[in-house]
Order: C-alpha cells, then structure tokens, then sequence
C-alpha cells in the first residue's frame, strides 16, 4: 500500500467549499528512462485518481507520464452532507488503491 | 567561457584561504530556493518527504527482528524521547569508539537490541525512519558534541571540506564557503548547511540522505564518492553540522 | 589551476535523471500539440481567457513543476467547468493530465505538479458546460542543473 497524505478539513458548514489536497507515493515511472543496460524501464504510473463523495464522484483525474512523481492533487468540493469521501488511485494494470475518510457537515 | 570560468575559480582559489562564513552570515538552503519549493517544503500536506515521515511513523511501531521489537517498545512515543536526537548526530558511541550518524545508529538498534538485519542505505524503510526521527529535532537548533572523543574525527571533516579533489580539482570549501549565493549553471550555489536532511530532492524524485547528497557533490567534481558509511563521509557529516552549529533543523527539507 | 573539463563537456556529460535517457525519438513539438488538442475537441473554436494557468516562470529542475489551473464561472448547475486539460509543447507526448469537474465542484481549481523536460509552453482548456471550450497558457524556463548523480 503506498503512503498517502490526504488533507481537508474534517468539519466544515453546508455550502462551504472546501479544498482537498491529495499526496500519494509513486514512482510515476514514464517509460521513457533508460536502465544501465540501455533498456526502457517500463512505464508504471498511476493514471486515474477519482474522489467520490457519499458515492456520487465529485472529481476525476486522467494522469499521462507528465505528471511529477508523488503525485499531488489539490482540488475543492462544496460541503453538502455529513458522510465519506473515497480516494482511489487506479494504475496502468488497473490496480487500485482507495482511502476512505469521514467528514462532518453542519 | 572557459577561458572566464577558469579565471573566476582561479580567483577563487586565490581569496580561499580566508573561506570560513561568518556565523552571522550563515543562511540555511531554504533561502536558495525558489518561492515555489519553498511553499512546498513548508506546506505539511504538501510536502513529500512527509510521505517518508508517514512511513517512518509506522515503522516506529512496528515488531522487528529475533527480538520482537519495536523501536517505541524501548523509545516509548517518538514526539517526546526523539526530539532534539536529529540535533546532535553524528554522535560519538563509545562502544564502537568512533562517531555514527543517523542512519548508523538506526541500524545498530536494530541489529543490537531488535535483532534484525540493517537496513540498507537509502532503502526506503531507513530513509523513513530517519526522516521521522529527524522530524521530531524541527525548529531546534543543531548542537552536536565536540568532545575531545570527537576532535579526531572533526579535524578530519574540516580537513575533507577544504581538499581539493577530482577532475575539477576543486573542494567543498571553494563552492560552498566562498561562492555561494553565485550561479553554477542554472542553479543558485547554496552554503551547504545540512539542516534539513533527510531531503526531498527534485533531481531524484524521491527522499535522500546527506550521504547520498554528498556522493553527488564528489561525483560532480569527477571524484570517486566515499562509500556509504565510510568514516570519511561521517566525518565530512560530523564537521558539516559543526559548521552549521546553532541553525535550525527543519527536516525534511525539499530541494531541487 | 586548470580545468580540465570544457564547461561543455560538462553540461553534456551531466544531464538530469528525466532527461538522461530519453529512449523516445525526440518529443512533442507545436504541430503535435496543436494535433493533440484537436483530437480532443474537434473542430470548435477555442477562445484565449477565463482559463488562468499558473506556473513558476523558471525552474531549477524539471521534475517537479506546481501548476495552478483556475477558471472564471459561478460553478451552478447551468454554467460549469466540465473539463481542463492540460497540454504541453515539448515533453514525449503532448498530454498531461485532464481534470473532470462539475458544479459540485464549488470553484474551477486545481493544483498539482508536472514534468516539463524542457523549456516550453504550456496550455489549459476547459470545456464548459454549454459546449464552448476556452484556454489560457504559461511559458516556463527549465534550467539545466549543474551537479547530477550520473
């Protein structure tokens, strides 16, 4: 399971938009490097991030090798009800890694 | 250019024998970065060495070895028996009777009281767990131990850092001491203060020690680096964070 | 005392990780940007504004470049930011990343960190939600580092 750094704020009023911001552990290797045998290492990147709020998604993100490794993610979402939002990272073999967290709507 | 590069660093080489930065005058790396990095490093749900500090974290409470032990078994919580340790490594141990930095004391716990097989330098599991140690020594300022236990190994740093060496013949002291702040290629020359090791380094996409950081500098003067672990390069360490006595450590640090 | 490495030497010899070893021909250009960008939206007019895109004007290093993307709109069920999609001129392939919103979002931002291997331009559309598509862009420098691992 890679390391993941999610931040936003726990609490917030109905309405309120908030900001997500998002850090996860990944090589994010573009295939284009070469190793010490002069072969492509294969390229191995995550290349969708989607963010579900209570189940309906609220962002999504198509990832290509352009994107630095540890890739970060900051995005914002309106606060409209007490319940869970799901991260997931999906790869290039599609293996996914989903990190789910509570948050309060007053 | 080569004509004026030659001249710049003959120059150099004159006015170096006075070298020393006055400890007024001492800047840590934060000030050579750009506004962006320097956002980076300090946003703490940006910062991807924190990554490392996560990890470390977890590690921290995790079994280990023939021993079945964790490091707060024996260290309790981290906040409070680690903070200040990052400050004063490398620290002289006197069993071995030679100074050990960071990473080495990590891994003799672990071969000593955990019973478990070293980590291996710049695995990601030491780098983890020295940026969590290093972590808990923020804002604090650096304060290593120069006994005399300790002077040989000093005296050996000192000696490292003003010794010319490579293709380029050059020596830390001439980059670091006497022309920081100028340009070498696109990148600003920085002091060479090691306050915020373990680094995020861009270059490597990834979380590195001071070691590996130092190999780099050799490599780019065309030196043959010092192995990992080699006693010149905690020496070198060892006289690095003297040299930067009284600065905050401010781990883990991103730099480009 | 002599250097007894040209400076020129150097800079070939020594170049970054994500640029060392590129095994791809050599990348994208103006024209494969431009095509990338119409395979995406077609024929449509593209008009320059709403869309501020925001990046540092010059980098140390390539790996690791903070990009903002932001749009005017009132984010409401009718008039929304669908999509931003961001484009540059000179890595290997000219996309980098597509961002789907909508009006859940509150506000059209997004941040995040990008490779760039070489100094180039880069450009964000956004696709609204009546079907118009709007863009902004940002030249950045990327320098060469001086001391690489190689």
């Amino acid at each position: 399971m890679a390391r993941v750094l999610i931040n936003f704020p726990q609490r917030a009023k109905r309405g309120e938009i908030i900001e997500i911001k998002t850090l996860i552990q990944h090589p994010m290797e573009t295939g284009y490097r070469l190793d010490s045998k002069g072969a492509a290492i294969p390229r191995d990147i995550i290349s969708r991030f989607i963010c579900a709020y209570n189940g309906d998604e609220v962002f999504r993100a198509e990832l290509f090798p352009a994107m630095s490794a540890n890739p970060f993610i900051a995005f914002s979402t309106l606060a409209t009800e007490s319940g869970e939002l799901v991260f997931s990272w999906i790869d290039d073999n599609g293996q996914i890694q989903s990190e789910i967290r509570q948050i309060t709507v007053e | 250019m080569r004509a004026l590069l030659a001249a710049g660093f003959a120059l150099a080489a004159v006015t170096a024998a006075v070298a020393e930065i006055a400890p007024e005058a001492r800047r840590s790396g934060d000030d050579f970065v750009s506004p962006e990095i320097r956002a980076m490093q300090n946003d703490e749900t940006a910062n991807p060495g924190m990554l490392w500090v996560l990890q470390g974290e977890t590690l921290w409470a995790g079994k280990a070895g023939a021993a079945a032990r964790s490091c707060q078994d024996c260290h309790g919580d981290a906040v409070a028996s680690m903070k200040g340790v990052a400050a004063r490594y490398p620290a002289f141990d006197a069993v071995l009777a030679r100074s050990l930095d960071l990473e080495q004391r990590i891994n003799r716990c672990r071969t000593e009281h955990q019973r478990a097989e070293p980590l291996a330098w710049e695995s990601d599991d030491l780098l983890a767990l020295t940026a969590f140690v290093a972590r808990q020594s923020r804002g604090l300022a650096i304060a290593v131990a120069t006994g005399p236990e300790l002077r040989p190994f000093l005296d050996l740093g000192k000696e490292l850092f003003h010794q010319r060496e490579g293709q380029l013949n050059l020596s830390c002291s001439q980059c670091h001491d006497d022309n920081w702040g100028k340009r070498l290629a696109g990148s600003v020359i920085p002091q060479g203060h090691p306050t915020g090791y373990p680094i995020y380094r861009l270059e490597w996409q990834s979380l590195g020690s001071l070691q590996r950081r130092l190999r780099g500098c050799m490599t780019g003067v065309r030196a043959a680096p010092f192995d990992y672990a080699a006693p010149q390069a905690v020496a070198l360490e060892l006289y690095l964070m003297e040299r930067a006595r009284g600065m905050p450590m401010d781990a883990p640090a991103v730099r480009p | 005392m002599q250097l007894l490495l040209s400076r020129r030497r150097i800079l070939l010899a020594a170049p970054g990780i994500g640029l060392a070893s590129f095994a791809a021909p050599t990348g994208a250009t103006e024209d494969t940007m431009a095509e990338a960008i119409r395979d995406l939206i077609g024929e449509a007019a593209i008009t320059p504004g709403k869309v501020k895109l925001e990046l540092p004007s010059i980098v140390e290093n390539g790996n690791t470049v903070p990009l903002t993307v932001s749009v005017e709109s009132p984010m409401t069920e009718a008039d929304h930011v669908e999509s931003i999609h961001i484009f540059n001129q000179k890595n290997p392939q000219p996309y980098v990343a597509a961002f789907h919103l909508g009006p859940r979002a509150g506000k059209a931002f997004v941040a995040t960190r990008i490779r760039l291997a070489d100094s180039q331009r880069v450009v964000a559309i956004a696709r609204l939600a009546d079907g118009t598509f709007w863009s902004g862009s940002a030249d950045v420098i990327v320098t060469l580092a001086a001391c690489t691992e190689q």
